[in-house]
């Protein structure tokens, strides 16, 4: 399905600038986006939700994936681009000016009084992809053992993910 | 401060990378990473060029986490940055962004092309659940320290953080430019 490029394109800037703690942290206004619109279901949001953590690289990746479903090539590089140019712009900015803030009190106070909404915000996306991911009971255990495993252990979390991989060609889950 | 001290901090002399080292490292990380970025760029970067001492990666990271954005992405862009400016800042990007992109893309395309095969869909319908695990022990990580120790206000903002966006769908921008003021000027009185 093509949408216009620009109401593909435009919520993703924005989200730049609000993604604290990283691109898991918009995961569920994206979803919001994308169902809004019509653009996907739940079941492919989660699935190029899953490519996007099983390719190599940073998980930035789920934003070109939608773009690529929604809008082609074309649609992939520039949500890519919107998501990624105004916080890199800041980074330019503020890199060579922050030796002189490390250690300034506002600047310890910004840093943790935004570790709880990002808590939040990872939380609730954790909550819309498990939602969108375990229709079956399986499912939910497959997240649940992958949860313990990556929290519990120093073990590469590729091996959940092949064992999930398996456990699904298998076709129980 | 004793000299060998010093002489440890200051370990690995750096010789600046060029433009295209710059490109070439981060284009290996990106496609060695998996399951999380930042370990190996750390080791890159630190362990085997020396481009950064551990303290100076330490603390470009804070800085990363800290800005909105993709924090490897915006490492990238801040390494490239202070050694070759603008330039360097574009082959960071680059080099951890391009390879990436076009295998997601080719995975992307093989998703829409054979997505309904019976094959495909069951491992996806295993790896989708496993995804949401891993974002799950992120989230215990990250708030471990939030929920620890006895009553502050900051559990109180992860937690109406979590119900305006998770349940009540609000949009996540107003969420969080509501949310941050007071959260932040909560940190600022509880450091006095």
């Amino acid at each position: 399905m093509k949408a216009g490029l620009p109401s593909l394109v435009l919520p993703f800037l924005a989200l730049s600038m609000v993604a604290i703690g990283g691109a898991n942290a918009t995961v569920p206004e994206m979803h919001r986006l994308v169902t809004a619109a019509g653009w996907m279901s739940d079941d492919t949001f989660a699935n190029l939700f899953a490519i996007s953590t099983t390719a190599p690289g940073p998980n930035v990746l789920i934003v070109t994936l939608i773009g690529w479903h929604v809008s082609g090539l074309l649609g992939a590089l520039l949500t890519t681009l919107a998501f990624c140019l105004p916080c890199s712009l800041l980074t330019f900015a503020v890199a060579s000016v922050w030796d002189r803030f490390r250690a300034a009190r506002w600047r310890i106070a910004v840093q943790a009084g935004l570790v709880p909404l990002t808590t939040g915000l990872i939380a609730a996306s954790a909550y819309v992809i498990a939602r969108a991911a375990d229709d079956t009971a399986v499912a939910g255990l497959i997240t649940l053992g992958t949860a313990a495993l990556a929290f519990f252990t120093r073990i590469n979390p590729l091996w959940a993910l092949g064992a999930a991989a398996l456990i699904g060609l298998a076709g129980v889950a | 401060m004793p000299p060998s001290a010093t002489a440890a901090d200051s370990a690995a002399p750096v010789s600046p990378p060029s433009v295209a080292a710059i490109f070439l490292g981060f284009l290996t990380i990106s496609l060695i990473a998996f399951g999380g970025v930042l370990p190996w760029a750390r080791r890159m970067i630190v362990e085997q060029k020396g481009w950064l001492s551990g303290t100076e990666f330490t603390e470009m990271l804070a800085l990363c986490q800290f800005l909105p954005g993709p924090n490897i992405v915006n490492l990238s862009v801040a390494l490239g940055a202070r050694f070759h400016g603008i330039p360097g800042a574009f082959a960071g990007f680059g080099g951890i962004m391009v390879m990436p992109m076009a295998i997601v893309m080719a995975l992307g395309a093989v998703y829409e092309r054979y997505g309904n095969l019976p094959a495909l869909h069951g491992i996806l319908a295993g790896l989708a659940p496993a995804a949401a695990g891993l974002v799950i022990a992120t989230v215990v990580k990250i708030g471990l320290p939030v929920f620890r120790g006895g009553f502050h206000v900051g559990k109180l903002f992860a937690v109406v953080a979590f119900a305006a966006v998770a349940l009540l769908h609000f949009p996540l921008p107003y969420v969080v430019v509501a949310l941050a003021p007071f959260s932040v000027a909560a940190a600022w009185w509880r450091l006095r």
